[in-house]
């Protein structure tokens, strides 16, 4: 089965003709060069990406299969350009063993659609107290080498501590949800002037910052490798990056919907915007892009949680917290920093893609365009402007704050392995 | 769109002297009146009136202001209206013969809310109407006994009541 | 004005409007027939999904006196236990006919999901929604104050209130400090720094961590209800701290201007932020705040429920 991707901007450069045989990319050559292929796209004016990685995603099975599946999320995924997705291990059972990464690995290996990495719980049912047999899930057919307590965070320091020591031995990853539990108790939405006004109890910065604070220190100390998941603050920030001055093996994503959205789309009270950590100030969103641009943040993850309606249509106090993520992910990012001025499309392919894979120890994802690598890519409309439809969705839940608003770049085409697992209905 | 003028000045005041006659006449004198007005043009000519037949009779009349916007049947249809004071001396009103004062007497619907406002307080004796315009056009089984002036209009046109009191002036217009 | 939810919700003519009818409200109860027929077969519903017997009788008598229908409906919940689910409890009582709902919430911002949610046609005004608003509170404090210190005035210029107590947690400084402004009056905010939100310099007031400098300038000083439970959560050391800083006693009120007032949402805490002493003098106008809260209330109701809504 050959494919023929013609005229491309691969990572946005110069156009070329990149050619597909089975699993890989056979030939990638200057256009007009490659003329015989099973399949041809005309990719005149479109952008050939890695496939996209997402390293925090919640697909919800087993447990909570009303909100999403692992053949939604994953179809989800395609339809947002990644051929990788980390399913995070808030459950229900935890993916605290063997046994469930593997099961939750087979069902993303039965859909054929996106390569599904589970994340391996830090501590046994997420209760923070006792370490999981993380040895054992890295040694599964799962291969799980991040592990994270994401939803919780891990509160107690030497447990932190003894995690990020365990995983060196099979150069593993702890990745944190930093939360301070007290001074977030009960948080509502981010805490300013505006919670004040609206009577929503604060979630303050601060929470997240004496997290990243010690952890960085304990990476530091016990020299193993940290991730920040979902930064949210102007002050993680600043910690990140005197981290990676001293050369500390820290790492860190920020989530589409903290690229663009601030704490003043929660004055109406939707709950579609309720999110932890939770939508920041202005001057915390304009510090995380110029992070990501800086390389300061590495990645982009969408921290895709899905919600049923029942979930999100209630008052702001009883409303569950989460965005859904993967479909518009590229679309944020693109409208954001490429079209905001701030990247190109070859910065695009490290944070959604590149570094991913990279932090999570995968060969065949995020690789360069180039004869011999894995046929993972994602193929952009880079112009298109579009307005988000939230009923239009692989998702099985429709909680997408995006909904209404015009975004430009959408992804066109995905392929996994040589195989194309999504086509917008206007692509040949 | 044409305007005229109905009544000026000296009509108005002739009315009014008129009708203090009239009450004084139908009622066999002033004992136990009371004149209440209904805002806001009935209320100074309620005064005026009240101030007549005391000069005429040399006997103070007693006078008010009956507000009626919460009593009104098209609470439902309108936007809210802020009422006025309802002022009502200190008289026995169920002995009271009550007369009531508006500017124009058109669908009847202000008098019908008027008389539910006058059940809310007592149970005077009588109650009687007068106004200085009937425009004719009644909704309602409601009728005047005192009348400044018979003023037949279509319902395309209206009618601008204005006194010295609220307006600096006295007269009436029709406009068309 | 279609809903009530916050104060944010009228201009100042409207305020001023409300406090007026009002007033007309008011001599309902003078008259031998004590009901205005004015709400005569429309329906107001009680929706409330926390306790309160107070504001529920307050809008009650209200809504009777205008010959509405009333019905009430106390929903079960909590911040701990959910308990009933909003949406479909407002669609029953649209279902049932409601013109207008009266929602109490323990969550802030309920009143203005249930008003915008597009899930029933009828008005609604809040009865306090969490640690967010109430409005009528507001409204009838401001008419409490205007018929004591400015009957002649339409607003509240000249005036200066004291807010005294656990800013951070209520919805009646919130509302107040919002129909203070829209009218005019000058407001300062009590209280330890930890019961002060922080973005409160934000706001259109004064604040002040003392209350013997605040008390001489004040008109008024409204005191509010500190609970117990601030204690566990080291807002405060303790009750008889509290009390000894920011309780108003005789002595506190003496230090005030002759003619200035007290009032107090309730229920007090005798004994907390306020002495029994000063409870029951003549200078605290807390009866009257609850008779008042009666006119505001039908005021209100018939505003709402008047006419075509823009």
């Amino acid at each position: 089965m050959t494919l023929l991707i013609k005229n491309v901007k691969v990572l946005g450069e110069t156009a070329q003709d990149v050619l597909i045989e089975n699993q890989k990319i056979v030939e990638v050559k200057p256009t007009g060069k490659i003329s015989n292929a099973e399949e041809v796209i005309d990719a005149k004016d479109k952008v050939l990406l890695p496939g996209l990685v997402d390293l925090h995603t919640h697909l919800r099975q087993p447990g909570r299969e009303d909100a999403e599946t692992v053949l939604s999320g994953a179809r989800a995924a395609a339809c947002g350009g990644y051929t990788a997705v980390h399913s995070m291990a808030n459950t229900n059972p935890v993916a605290d063993t063997a046994g469930v990464v593997e099961q939750v690995y087979r069902l993303g290996e039965d859909t054929g659609l996106v390569s599904v990495h589970p994340v391996g719980a830090v501590t046994v049912s997420l209760a923070g107290s006792q370490l999981a047999e993380l040895k054992a899930m890295a040694d599964s057919k799962a291969k799980v080498r991040i592990f994270s307590d994401d939803g919780k965070c891990v509160e107690d320091s030497v447990i932190m501590r003894r995690a990020l020591e365990y995983v060196k031995a099979f150069n593993g990853v702890v990745a944190q949800h930093a939360q301070e539990s007290r001074l977030s108790a009960n948080g509502q939405m981010n805490e300013s002037a505006l919670s004040a006004t609206l009577g929503l109890t604060g979630w303050p910065n601060v929470a997240e910052e004496a997290i990243v604070a010690r952890d960085i220190l304990l990476c530091e100390l016990v020299d193993s490798r940290l991730h920040i998941c979902h930064a949210s603050t102007k002050g993680t920030v600043e910690l990140l990056a005197r981290a990676k001055d001293k050369q500390i093996n820290v790492t860190a994503e920020v989530t589409p919907h903290h690229l663009l959205l601030d704490e003043d789309f929660v004055k109406d009270y939707n709950p579609v915007f309720k999110v932890n950590p939770p939508l920041r100030h202005k001057d915390d969103v304009l510090a995380l892009r110029e992070a990501l641009a800086s390389g300061v943040i590495d990645v982009v993850a969408t921290d895709h949680a899905p919600h049923p309606l029942e979930d999100k249509e209630t008052e702001w106090a009883s409303a569950a917290f989460g965005m859904l993520g993967l479909e518009n992910a590229l679309s944020v990012v693109a409208t954001v920093m490429v079209h905001g001025g701030k990247f190109t499309w070859r910065d695009v392919a490290r944070v959604m893609s590149k570094k991913p894979a990279e932090i999570a120890g995968h060969q065949d994802q995020g690789q360069a365009i180039e004869p011999g690598s894995i046929a993972n890519l994602c193929l952009v409309d880079p112009n298109i402007e579009y307005q988000v439809d939230a009923r239009n969705s692989f998702s099985l839940s429709r909680n997408n704050p995006y909904h209404g608003m015009k975004l430009i770049s959408k992804p066109i085409l995905t392929v996994h392995k040589g195989k194309v697992t999504f086509r917008e209905k206007a692509t040949k | 769109m044409k305007t005229r003028l109905v009544l000026e000045s000296s009509d108005i005041s002739r009315a009014i002297v008129r009708i203090s006659h009239e009450i004084l006449e139908n009622n066999k004198g002033s004992k136990n009146l009371l004149v209440l007005g209904i805002p806001s043009g009935g209320v100074p000519l309620a005064e005026r009136i009240a101030k007549k037949i005391s000069e005429i009779e040399g006997k103070d009349v007693k006078h008010g202001v009956l507000d009626v916007t919460l009593y009104r049947d098209d609470v439902r249809l309108r936007p809210a209206r802020t009422p006025q004071e309802t002022k009502i001396p200190q008289i026995n009103f169920d002995e009271s013969v009550v007369v009531l004062v508006d500017d124009v007497l058109y669908s009847g619907r202000t008098i019908r809310a008027a008389l539910d406002a006058i059940v809310s307080i007592g149970r005077p004796r009588k109650v009687q109407l007068a106004v200085l315009i009937d425009r004719g056009h009644r909704e309602l089984p409601i009728r005047p006994d005192y009348v400044g002036k018979n003023l037949p209009t279509s319902e395309l046109q209206s009618i601008k009541v204005r006194l010295k009191e609220i307006d600096g002036v006295d007269e009436v217009e029709v406009t068309d | 004005m279609k809903h009530l939810y916050s104060i944010n919700n009228l201009n100042a003519n409207e305020a001023i409007s409300i406090l007026d009818t009002a007033k007309s409200m008011a001599e309902v109860g003078g008259k031998s027939v004590k009901k205005l027929p004015t709400l005569l077969g429309r329906t107001v519903v009680n929706l409330f999904f926390e306790d309160s017997t107070r504001t529920r009788i307050s809008f009650e008598a209200a809504a009777k006196r205008l010959s509405a229908d009333v019905i009430t409906f106390s929903a079960k919940g909590s911040s701990v236990s959910k308990g009933e689910n909003l949406k479909d409890t407002a669609q029953t009582l649209e279902a049932i006919g409601a013109d207008a709902v009266v929602i109490r919430h323990w969550a802030s911002g309920a009143a203005q999901t249930l008003a915008n949610s597009g899930w029933i046609n009828s008005r609604v005004i809040n009865a306090g929604d969490g640690t967010h608003e109430h409005p009528t509170q507001a409204l009838l404090d401001a008419y409490t104050l205007r018929e004591t210190l400015a009957p002649g005035q339409k607003d509240l210029s000249g005036i200066k209130v004291g807010i005294v107590g656990d800013i951070l947690h209520s919805r009646v400084a919130r509302s107040n400090v919002l129909l203070l402004n829209l009218l005019n009056a000058e407001c300062v905010l009590i209280a330890p720094p930890t019961l002060l939100p922080i973005g409160v310099t934000t706001w259109n007031c004064q604040s002040s961590f003392s209350l013997d400098e605040a008390l001489p300038e004040l008109d008024a000083v409204m005191m509010l209800r500190v609970q117990q439970e601030r204690m566990n959560a080291a807002y405060f050391p303790n009750a008889r701290e509290y009390a000894r800083d920011f309780g108003l006693n005789a002595k506190r009120l003496s230090a005030m201007k002759p003619n200035s007032i007290v009032l107090h949402p309730g229920p007090m805490n005798r004994g907390m932020e306020i002495t029994a002493e000063v409870a029951d003098s003549p200078r605290s106008l807390i009866t009257s705040q609850v008779t008042n809260g009666v006119s505001v209330r039908m005021s209100v109701l018939y505003h709402l429920l008047s006419g075509v809504a823009e």
